[in-house]
């Protein structure tokens, strides 16, 4: 099987797999513990909320983990917003954002608070259409990364800047879980105070993710327990995971340009094989990451595609579907057809993933296009 | 004191003189039901059929079981004692304080089909109403609205003391209606039918039509969880999958477009009625019908039109048991079967994938049978039948 659907979920690193099984086999610790091995449990944790901090270049107590990204946006959204509901009620997101965010600041819309869903032009999110909205109610605004349908990325180191700087105690939230050790976000110059990640889109296991939280921001917590994690995260840690976290986030950042280069050529020669197919329509730009191709292939459904490449030995994923068959629409809220995104599947590259092989993808997709009855 | 359950059928009562077979039937189907939660003894008797445990085990799971047994109008669980009618008194006492404790009013009801049992009916109400108000001094008696009836029972064997009497499933003991083919999509519909028309003592076997990758694994997993749901009630589901990607394609290449679905349904019918030929010489079945979740009207192929060619197309009745009734309606027997949550899921299914935009209501046999000769319906009918797959689905 050939697995071209990273953006959705990863094959764990072996480095990372062996230190988890040594964490749950030998250092077994609990890092709350008074003992050695207690001890030696807090300095693995520490070390790898390190490795996750060098990430964001930030410090080490700015980071939390957690059990995934939802999970780190739900505390971050709903903390944020209910520590500053005295303040003002308005929050500003994008129309294209995952269900994490999007859930969270329904339900907060649904509890009295004002949202603010600003939609791209021409595929793009331009700063000025985000900050044109802050005004001194607004307490937060959450915009993600990478979009993880199609790959487009959204400036948010121009969007972070201007709004601060209409808006000084605006709080921002990033969903980086497509651009986590894929884009560097260094916390130094780029002035966001959250950010949820995940660690099984870098090659970790499922089951643990990271918030970034600036020094200072406020954030009400929801869930009740010990100490752990800065009392937001209470429960102890799944040392095992974050260990395997630390490692294949480290992994990843020594190899982060090697990788960019690898997934530009995969993607480059992608787009070469099919640029003269007409019946082949590229919805990732120029504005997108290398490693997150959409396509939409004309007359054939995303899941008719999905299965026929399943058959030939390809894992794609339909190019819009937020969780099994269902559509959500970020497609269209991009400005295309509805057509087009009932036509979308979604190829996302892994270091692993060779020129050769998306020879053969592509030859799949085309024995698809020809043998496939178009149902409109 | 033992705990039994009292079974009262259904309409099974009002049969004549194959009566018994229906029984027969009726205490058959329970047992195979029971079979994996312990040994009982089944006792017919006075149109109430008593099962008795004969190793200890939970009575409350033993009746959730028997809730799905078609053929039954009520049951109850109930407290079984010797003839004496102190011991009675005692045993009420026990058995019903934990729901008279939850009652304000009451009242008391006797029948006594032991004739020789020295307290006619109305003394029995009388004395043992006496006896509970003396013992729970907040209830008081309430003859035309009580919360509680207290129910003794005085029987050949035994004496039976009980409070609830809980609705059964009705219908008639499956297998006494014949054998049937239930033809199911993975939508609203067809799981209704089915459980429709096992209701109504047909013993049923499904088939079901896939199309990859047209169509995913995931809706034919869908399908099996409906059968899965459906074996609540009909214990278990002989099921046949038919690979239909072929013929489709054929029926799109070479048919026009608006009889599409009118043509697919057609050989449906005729690859269905192959499956049933080869299962009835088999010898283990007799199956003697198709049954389909069509509603008259509801979408294209499912007009009067529509369904009298497809009825042409196979030689035996096609039972439609919702053909009279409106969404609505239909989804409110899913809900309470608890097959809608699984109907609803998104995954397309081979009936869907190629509809037409417009496909012909009203479309004219000799049409249908001038744009079928363009198929080589045997050849395709047959390469259907090689990759059909049987198995058994049973209750997960």
């Amino acid at each position: 099987m050939y697995y071209f659907d990273n953006a959705s979920t990863t094959k764990v690193l072996k480095p990372a797999a062996d230190a988890a099984l040594k964490c749950m086999t030998e250092n077994y610790g609990n890092p709350s513990s008074l003992h050695k091995m207690g001890v030696d449990a807090e300095d693995t944790l520490t070390s790898s909320r390190k490795l996750i901090a060098n990430v964001f270049n930030c410090k080490d107590e700015e980071i939390i983990f957690t059990s995934c990204a939802t999970e780190s946006t739900n505390i971050a959204i709903l903390g944020v917003a209910n520590s500053k509901k005295k303040v003002g009620n308005k929050i500003i997101t994008t129309t294209i954002e995952h269900a994490a965010t999007a859930s969270c600041i329904s339900h907060l819309e649904n509890n009295g608070f004002e949202v603010v869903r600003i939609s791209p032009k021409n595929g793009k999110y331009y700063a000025a259409d985000i900050v044109n909205e802050i005004d001194d109610r607004t307490i937060l605004m959450s915009i993600m990364h990478v979009n993880n349908e199609n790959g487009l990325i959204l400036p948010i180191e121009e969007i972070a800047k201007q709004a601060k700087n209409k808006n000084p105690n605006i709080i921002i939230h990033v969903d980086a879980v497509q651009s986590f050790c894929k884009i560097p976000i260094n916390t130094n110059k780029i002035p966001i105070d959250l950010a949820s990640v995940s660690g099984h889109k870098i090659n970790a296991p499922k089951g643990v993710g990271a918030l970034y939280i600036r020094k200072g921001i406020k954030i009400q917590r929801h869930s009740f327990g010990g100490p752990q994690e800065n009392n937001l995260r209470p429960g102890t840690e799944a040392l095992p995971s974050i260990v395997a976290f630390g490692v294949a986030a480290k992994t990843h950042m020594e190899n982060m340009n090697k990788s960019i280069e690898h997934y530009t050529a995969l993607k480059k020669h992608l787009l070469d094989r099919i640029k003269d197919n007409p019946e082949i329509l590229l919805n990732s730009s120029d504005n997108c990451v290398p490693y997150i191709v959409n396509l939409s292939i004309k007359g054939i459904r995303s899941e008719i595609m999905l299965h026929f490449l399943e058959e030939k030995g390809f894992c794609v994923s339909s190019g819009s579907a937020c969780s099994k068959a269902k559509k959500s629409g970020v497609l269209q809220n991009m400005g295309y057809s509805k057509e087009r995104e009932d036509w979308a599947i979604r190829i996302s590259f892994s270091a692993e993933n060779t020129i050769n092989q998306i020879d053969m993808l592509v030859d799949a997709i085309e024995a698809g296009q020809k043998s496939l009855i178009k149902t409109y | 004191m033992k705990e039994v359950i009292l079974i009262k059928e259904g309409e099974i009562a009002l049969k004549g003189l194959n009566r018994s077979n229906f029984e027969t039937r009726l205490i058959k189907n329970i047992k195979q039901r029971l079979k994996l939660l312990g040994n009982f003894k089944y006792e017919y008797a006075q149109s109430t059929l008593t099962i008795e445990p004969l190793e200890e085990c939970d009575m409350q799971i033993v009746a959730e079981k028997v809730s799905t047994v078609f053929g039954i109008a009520s049951y109850s669980l109930a407290a079984s004692v010797e003839k004496d009618f102190t011991k009675i008194e005692e045993i009420a006492k026990q058995y019903l304080k934990e729901h008279l404790n939850q009652c304000k009013t009451f009242k008391v009801e006797a029948r006594r089909s032991d004739k020789k049992f020295p307290l006619k009916s109305p003394q029995i109400c009388a004395q043992m109403g006496e006896f509970l108000i003396n013992e729970f001094s907040h209830l008081t008696v309430d003859v035309h609205n009580p919360d509680a009836i207290v129910r003794v029972e005085i029987r050949d064997k035994s004496a039976y003391v009980y409070a609830k009497r809980l609705p059964g499933a009705g219908g008639i003991p499956q297998g006494c209606g014949g054998d049937g083919m239930l033809l199911i999509s993975g939508g609203i519909d067809s799981p209704v039918a089915g459980w429709m028309m096992a209701k109504r003592g047909l013993k049923l076997q499904a088939v079901h039509f896939i199309s990859p990758p047209y169509t995913s694994e995931r809706a034919l997993k869908k399908v099996e969880k409906l059968l899965s749901i459906m074996c609540r009630w009909c214990d278990c589901i002989p099921f046949h999958c038919v690979h239909f990607t072929e013929f489709q394609e054929e029926i799109r290449k070479n048919c026009p477009n608006d009889l599409f679905t009118i043509i697919m349904r057609r050989m449906m019918m005729k690859i269905t009625q192959k499956i049933i030929e080869s299962q009835n010489t088999q010898g283990y079945c007799n199956i003697q019908t198709m049954v389909t979740g069509e509603s008259l009207g509801q979408v294209a192929s499912q007009t009067l039109g529509a369904m009298v060619c497809t009825d042409e197309a196979c030689k035996m009745p096609v039972l439609r048991p919702l053909i009279g009734m409106d969404k609505l309606e239909i989804i409110d027997i899913a809900k309470e079967i608890d097959t809608f949550e699984t109907s609803i899921l998104p995954y397309e299914d081979c009936c869907t994938v190629f509809t037409p935009k417009h496909p012909k209501t009203k479309p004219k046999l000799s049409d249908i049978e001038q744009a079928e000769r363009k198929l080589n319906v045997d050849d395709l009918i047959e390469k259907a039948l090689e990759k059909t797959k049987f198995y058994l689905i049973r209750e997960q």
